[in-house]
This record gives C-alpha cells, sequence and structure tokens, in this order.
C-alpha cells in the first residue's frame, strides 16, 4: 500500500478539494484506503482513439502508474500496454462477456463509429470483424460504472468532428453516452485528460462512490472553474494588458484564447509533473475539456480568427480592432 | 497452408491486424490490415488554417510532437515564412524529448515482453523494494483469482501471453534486470516528456506549436530545468537501455536475419538551418543499391487494396480521402505510398541507413561499434534487431545535440517568427517521426484549408500492396518468417512490433484448407 493520506487528497484535488468536503475525505481515506487492497478490476477500451489518453496515464505520478496497476486497479484489457496479442488479448474480452462478469469498471478512450462497424474493429471472433461498438455495448450493460476518459469519448471530440462542406461527420463518430444511452457515463473530458484527473476520479469512484458532477457530468473537483478564474494572466487581464504576439506577457484573449469558456484546473495543477501550463506557455486554452471541441459553432479552435460578422461586431473594439486586422490577413504576431 | 491473423497487434499505438499465410513453417504470404478510421483529412476541410497544428496532433498520441511540427512546417511554407533561430530550435529540442520518450517507452513497454519472460518475478529473491512489490503482487494476483471468474486477468496486463517452450529468455538474471528495466524505464520516459512539456506547453498534445516557431519563451529557468532532465534520461540510455538491447540481441541472434527490408526513406532528422539543407541525420531516399536525392515529387499513394473509392496513385497535393468500407478486394483502412514507384521502409534504421550509407561519421562509429559485437556486416542492421539498435544509436546522438541545442538558444529571445495568414498558397512540411519519414501538404484557399493529406511513417510502412500488387514494406518484411506455432505466432509479432507502428493490426493464420472459421489463434 503505497497510496499515502497526503497523495490520495493530492490526485483528489488537493487543498481546494480538501476545503470542499473536508470532514468526508480526511474521515474517509483510512477506510478508502483499506479498500483499496482489492483491486478493482478496469477493462480499458480504445475505439477511435489516438492513444493521447493512455499516454497521459503514463505520466501519473504519485502514485505513478505501476503504482496504479498495481495497487490500486487490475488493468484487464488495454491494447497498448499487455502483453497478450491477437486471439489472446481478445480472449480476456469474450471470456468477459461469456461469463457475464460484473466485476469491472468500464474505461473507453476514444469515440464510437456508427456509420459503419468496420470503421473501427478489435479482434475477429469465428472469421466476423468485431466492432469497438458491440465490444462497448456487451461489457456496457455489466460494468460496475462506465467511464470516458477524453473529449472523443465524452463529446466525439475530433473524430466527431464536423466536415464544414457537408455539416455531417466521415464515420458518424459518436460519445460514449450516446453509445450507452441507459448507463450514467462520468465523464473526464480533456484532450489529453491530466493523468490525476483520471486516475482520481476512478479512485473516487472505487472508493468514495461517483463524485459530484457538473452538468456534462464530468466531476466538479477537476472541471467545476474555469480555466479564466485560475489563470496565471488573470491580473493582466484585470489591468488590461493584452498578448499580441504568441509567447508575449500578458493575458491571451485576443490570440483567441477559450479560457473563460472552458472548465478545468490546469493553471493550479499543471501539466507533467509541474513543467508548465496551456496559458502559461503563452499558447492559450483551446477548450480540450469541452464537449463541443473543436467546433465551438463554426469558430473552431482558435476563437476569433473565423468569427462571424455578428460576431465580431459584439466584441469589445480593442479585440474587434485585432480581430478584423487577423481576419483580413493581417499578421497575427504583429 | 495455414492461415494466420494476429488480430488485435497489442503493443502498438492503434489498431492493426496482421494475417499470413504459413506453409512448411514459415511465412509466405502477409496482408496488413489498418482496422480503424476517423476522416482528418475531410474534417480539416474548411477550417482555419491555423486550427491543423492542433488537430492534426490528435492523429497520434505517442507522437503529437512530429504532426504538430509537420503541421507548423506547411504552414511556414503556405504562409512564406521560416521559423526563427529559436523557433528551429526549440522545435527540435521538444522533437528531441520526445524522440526519447518514445523510443525508451517502444523498447521496455511495447517490444520487450515479445523477449522477457515476466514470470521470472516470481522468482525474484533480491531485496530492491520496488521488484519486491511487483512479486508480492503477482502472487497474490495468481492466488486470490485463482477460482474466480477474473482468473485469466490474473497479473494483467502482462498474462496472459503467447506461450512456448522457447519464447522468452531463460536466464533468470537478464530476466529480472530486464524487468527493472521495464519500471525505471516508466519513470525515464515520463522525464522525457517533462523535457517536452518545457517548451511545448504540454505532453501528449503539445499546445505551444505555432507556425514560425513556438510559444514558449527559453528562459534560463526553462533551459536548466531540461538540462538537467536530460542528463538523467542520457545516462539512462547509455548505461541501461543500450545494454539491454544488446543483451535482448545476444539471446536472439536469429533476429538480425529476419524482418528484412532494403529500401529506405527518410525527410532528414534535426535541421540545423532554417531553410533545412543540413541534418543531423541525412535526408535521401536508398533503392536500386545507392542513396539518392530525395525529391518529394516522386511520392504517390496507392488505392487499389485500401477502403477508398477516390482516386489512385496521386501525388498528396491532389490526394483525395473518400472512403468505402465495402470496396471488394480491399483490406485495409491504411492507402499504400510509393516513392518512385517503389515501397520504403522509414524509420530509425532508414535514417540510420541512409545517414551510415552518406558518410556521417558519428552514425558509422555507433552502428560499427555495435556490429562489431556481433562480428557482422552492414547488411545484418538491416533487420528485426538492426531496428531496435538504431533506436539506441539515434537516443545517444539526439542526446548529444541536444545540449548543443541548447547552447545555441538566445535566452529570453523571440520563440517564434511572424506570420500573417494568405488569402491563398501551399505548402509542405517535412519532419521525421520517431517512427519515420512524416509528411504534410496543405492548399489555402479563401484562408481556410482548401486541401489537407499527411502521409505518415506507419502508412509506408504498414500500408497494403499497391496497384501493381506489389506487398508494402511489413508485408514482405515477414516473408520467411519462421511461425514454430500457427497457435502462438509470437516471431511475427516480434517482426512487426520492430517497425513500431502506430496503428492497431492484425494477423490472420489459415491452416490448411481448413475454415479460419475453425481456427483459433489463442
Amino acid at each position: 500500500m503505497s497510496l499515502s493520506r497526503r497523495e490520495f487528497l493530492k490526485i483528489m484535488g488537493g487543498t481546494s478539494a480538501a476545503l470542499a468536503f473536508p470532514g468526508v475525505v480526511l474521515q474517509g481515506c483510512k477506510k478508502a484506503l483499506e479498500r483499496v487492497s482489492e483491486r478493482t478490476n478496469v477493462i480499458w477500451i480504445q475505439a477511435q482513439s489516438c492513444s493521447g489518453c493512455s499516454v497521459s496515464l503514463l505520466n501519473k505520478v504519485a502514485p505513478d502508474v505501476a503504482g496504479v496497476i498495481t495497487e490500486h486497479i487490475s488493468l484487464n484489457f488495454h491494447q497498448t500496454l499487455m502483453s497478450g496479442t491477437g486471439h489472446v488479448a481478445v480472449s480476456v474480452l469474450e471470456d468477459a462477456v461469456k461469463k457475464n462478469r460484473k466485476d469491472f469498471v468500464l474505461v473507453v478512450e476514444g469515440s464510437i463509429p456508427t456509420r459503419d462497424d468496420l470503421y473501427c474493429t478489435i479482434g475477429e471472433i469465428d472469421g466476423r470483424h468485431v466492432s469497438a461498438r458491440e465490444w462497448i455495448e456487451k461489457l456496457g450493460q455489466n460494468a460496475i460504472a462506465v467511464v470516458a476518459v477524453g473529449t472523443c469519448a465524452t463529446g466525439g471530440g475530433i473524430p466527431g468532428a464536423e466536415v464544414r462542406a457537408t455539416g455531417d461527420n466521415p464515420t458518424g463518430a459518436k460519445s460514449l453516452a450516446s453509445i450507452l444511452p441507459d448507463r450514467q457515463i462520468i465523464n473526464i473530458g480533456g484532450c489529453p485528460p491530466h493523468p490525476d484527473w483520471i486516475v482520481g476520479t476512478l479512485l473516487h469512484v472505487l472508493l468514495k462512490g461517483v463524485p459530484k458532477l457538473d452538468e456534462q457530468n464530468r466531476p466538479v473537483m477537476y472541471y467545476g472553474k474555469t480555466v479564466h478564474e485560475q489563470c496565471e494572466h488573470l491580473n493582466e487581464y484585470k489591468e488590461g494588458i493584452f498578448a499580441k504576439h504568441w509567447g508575449d506577457e500578458g493575458c491571451l484573449y485576443n490570440l483567441g484564447c477559450l479560457g473563460m469558456d472552458s472548465g478545468c484546473d490546469i493553471p493550479t495543477r499543471k501539466w507533467n509533473d509541474g513543467m508548465n501550463t496551456c496559458t502559461a506557455c503563452g499558447a492559450g486554452c483551446i477548450g480540450c475539456t469541452e464537449n463541443v471541441f473543436p467546433d465551438y459553432g463554426k469558430r473552431g479552435i482558435f476563437k476569433h480568427l473565423t468569427a462571424s460578422a455578428q460576431e465580431i461586431k459584439s466584441l469589445h473594439p480593442e479585440t474587434r480592432e485585432v480581430v478584423l486586422k487577423l481576419r483580413n490577413g493581417g499578421a497575427i504576431n504583429g | 497452408m495455414a492461415k494466420v491473423l494476429l488480430d488485435p497487434i497489442s503493443r502498438i499505438e492503434g489498431h492493426l491486424a496482421i494475417e499470413l499465410d504459413v506453409q512448411n513453417g514459415r511465412v509466405v504470404d502477409a496482408k496488413c490490415k489498418g482496422d480503424m478510421y476517423r476522416g482528418f483529412e475531410n474534417i480539416l476541410l474548411g477550417r482555419n488554417p491555423v486550427d491543423a497544428n492542433q488537430i492534426t496532433q490528435r492523429i497520434c498520441g505517442v507522437c503529437p510532437i512530429s504532426h504538430g511540427l509537420a503541421s507548423s512546417k506547411c504552414l511556414d511554407a503556405a504562409f512564406g515564412i521560416k521559423p526563427n533561430k529559436n523557433g528551429r530550435l526549440l522545435r527540435n529540442l521538444v522533437l528531441a524529448a520526445n524522440y526519447l520518450q518514445s523510443h525508451i517507452l517502444h523498447f521496455y513497454h511495447l517490444a520487450a515482453l515479445d523477449f522477457v519472460d515476466i514470470t521470472a518475478i516470481l522468482g525474484y529473491k533480491g531485496r530492491d523494494p520496488k521488484l519486491a512489490n511487483l512479486k508480492d503482487w503477482a502472487r497474490d494476483e495468481l492466488s486470490r483469482k485463482k477460482d474466480r471468474a477474473d482468473a485469466i486477468t490474473a497479473v494483467a496486463p502482462f498474462l496472459p501471453r503467447y506461450e512456448g517452450k522457447d519464447f522468452y529468455i531463460k536466464d533468470q538474471d537478464l530476466n529480472i534486470e530486464a524487468i527493472s528495466g521495464y519500471v525505471k524505464a516508466l519513470e525515464i520516459r515520463m522525464k522525457a516528456h517533462k523535457m517536452v512539456a518545457l517548451f511545448g506547453g504540454r505532453a501528449p498534445h503539445a499546445i505551444g506549436l505555432v507556425p514560425g516557431g513556438v510559444t514558449q519563451v527559453p528562459t534560463r529557468e526553462k533551459i536548466n530545468e531540461y538540462r538537467s532532465l536530460l542528463e538523467e534520461v542520457e545516462e539512462f540510455v547509455n548505461d541501461v537501455y543500450a545494454n539491454h538491447v544488446i543483451a535482448v540481441a545476444k539471446a536472439f541472434p536469429e533476429y538480425f536475419k529476419l524482418g528484412k527490408f532494403n529500401n529506405f526513406l527518410a525527410y532528414g532528422l534535426m535541421d540545423k538551418d532554417e531553410d533545412q539543407k543540413d541534418f543531423l541525420f541525412e535526408r535521401g531516399a536508398f533503392y536500386d543499391g545507392k542513396v539518392q536525392k530525395l525529391d518529394t515529387g516522386l511520392i504517390r499513394e496507392n488505392v487499389a487494396y485500401a477502403r477508398y473509392q477516390s482516386g489512385s496513385n496521386l501525388h498528396p497535393y491532389q490526394g483525395q480521402t473518400v472512403a468505402n468500407p465495402n470496396k471488394p478486394g480491399a483490406y485495409t483502412w491504411l492507402k499504400a505510398p510509393r516513392y518512385n514507384g517503389k515501397a520504403m521502409e522509414v524509420g530509425p534504421l532508414a535514417r540510420v541507413a541512409i545517414a551510415y550509407l552518406s558518410g556521417n561519421q558519428a552514425v558509422k562509429s555507433e552502428l560499427d561499434a555495435i556490429l562489431a559485437i556481433f562480428k557482422a556486416e552492414v547488411p545484418a542492421a538491416f533487420s528485426v534487431l538492426g531496428r531496435h539498435a538504431s533506436r539506441v544509436i539515434e537516443c545517444k546522438l539526439l542526446a548529444q545535440h541536444a545540449y548543443e541545442m541548447l547552447d545555441d538558444l538566445e535566452k529570453g529571445g523571440e520563440p517564434r517568427s511572424t506570420y500573417s495568414i494568405p488569402e491563398s498558397g501551399e505548402g509542405e512540411g517535412l519532419v521525421e517521426a520517431p517512427r519515420g519519414a512524416l509528411g504534410h501538404w496543405i492548399v489555402v484557399k479563401n484562408r481556410v484549408i482548401a486541401n489537407y493529406q499527411a502521409v505518415v511513417p506507419t502508412t509506408w510502412y504498414c500500408g497494403p500492396r499497391d496497384d501493381s500488387g506489389v506487398r508494402g514494406p511489413v508485408e514482405e518484411a515477414l516473408i520467411g518468417t519462421p511461425i514454430s506455432d500457427v497457435n502462438n505466432p509470437i516471431e511475427a509479432a516480434r517482426v512487426v512490433r520492430s517497425f513500431d507502428p502506430c496503428i492497431a493490426c492484425a494477423v490472420h493464420v489459415m491452416e490448411g484448407d481448413r475454415d479460419i472459421s475453425k481456427f483459433r489463434v489463442c
């Protein structure tokens, strides 16, 4: 047992979560730590994913990923990490379906294609391609809990984005919630999600039940505040200092930062063990934790660059000036 | 004849299956099947060109940096700009860091489990607390789950696996050392990702890559942090990773003769100037016995056996992507790229081979030193083990180069040049991803994306037959591979994983005239 109380609190959202429900966390901690010795089975299905969520999971510290998979969960199936190849790998899923196992949490990474099953298959059984959708439908019925990891699974993400010319999507890529409409889905948004969000949510579900969720079914402890209100550049924003170039001092709003529209705690939690944040590095938020990512109506990722005339009209005069300059082919970097 | 199916190929990125025909214990034919399609190129149409920089990183979460940089470079070209010196160096430092994490991840966490006996941990007698914990965990898993419904998942994700008499290393000490390497490598690859985040904002999916360079100003603090992480990662590469690759090669020397392919393509790794003329690893194409000057005008994509109904044999600027899941005769979602009509291997071996044959002294001395251990000649490197060795050589030389790049940075200086989005334009962006030559091509019209095509490393080597029926590199490299047990075709898995594919792929095996449906591969 390597998960200390301090570590537990840290992944549960740090001091802010402790303040939000102090008694519960501290009181529940000991019991929770005992229960964790029974490693809950996790079946992790990658559908239309890039594996980025899994790679992000590998960046987990305190506990690290080795600690997670030997002490807190039993990672039954995970295509990127498992030894088994071919039918040896698929037999784990087949066995879970055949035996009607009900002892696992189902995690889905990636969107699920609905236009044709051949757009994403995992294994063949008796000469028939088995689609990601079929595995998810079968396993989803019995799982203790169902968790969507990453924005592809929570909202369709980039594979579910719209083709501008036709208004539809190439593969009919859908969120996990639309494949399992009868199940409560816990959404862990982000492209990629921070590893603490993934492990913290899983541990919360296993030890203390489903955490408090927001309107997009994301844990409030991670997604409850906007990037803007925790941003390193908040004071500059208040003082009216706006960056005109990538990497400049100042609030990144005019460059298209979506921090006001997006919920997550990256400015305080930081990426990669404290190395950097989306806003501190001068790039700005691209809204990757939101289900509308990457479309935001017709705006695309870099908010104002393709804004409509109506939207531009409604902007602050200073912003409007910059946006118009950009739209008219002016230099984004001055 | 036996048909053998490996579906899915795990421990790679994505969904890949391989189907083999096996006769007299050897592979006589192979099909490489990409089992997933998302339609990125269509999703990009009509969007702001700068969005491509972020969207294309999501093609792959293991090497998003390479896609981000290929996209940045094609945008540079379409916008008519070049990165400033800091921009070039910072891009390369981000890329070098991702190489280190990707190659280390590939050897230990993806490929090594085909050689190392993970069950050796059950007999561990030493005192290392991490290994002792691992032993206790594995034993507890086996006893706790013994008679339960989830018995098959005991010691997951390390078991179940292909089982056979001589599949895994027998030397207990070496197995334990390699398992210890597996655990340590988890920490080291994470540190390499911290290096990515220092100048790229985060990893994976770096937020700070933009046309002209990056958004992160190279402060003294960030440079020092990168350097100290680099020292730690470099030490692991030189003292641990390099030795483990040699140890695996000594245990399985026959893999110098397997998985062979002889045509190579490389776009040049680590540009040393803003015009992309000089590289740490040379650019070029090797076929017909000599290294030839790179001409991307010779690239075409064939789709006769791919699930697309759009035109075939087109250059990426004219490329089309119209999916047809049920196209007769098609067996994969990958197109078949060809260079001057030829199938080309890309990746670490291709880069090392082209650098070596172009007279690159640093690469020559590293490869010669490895070959000397095995008293082997250069052609032996064109193999499964040559690919693993090439990754080590790259990690060593990239780490050395990264120190020089850190010294060359203008501290606190602009991390990028400036740009504007033109009314129209087109551009080509070439990058060497950890997995090989990666090209993005963009056409801008009315300030939005009018066409976007990415020709990625995995399509070069995992692509299907071309329009003339010629096999792709992985399909060809599998021919002649011995399969000792069609139910446990580990030899084929080793060949496929040596390429480090970035899609999920499956291999099918059929036995004689027996119906494949009655044939279980487990």
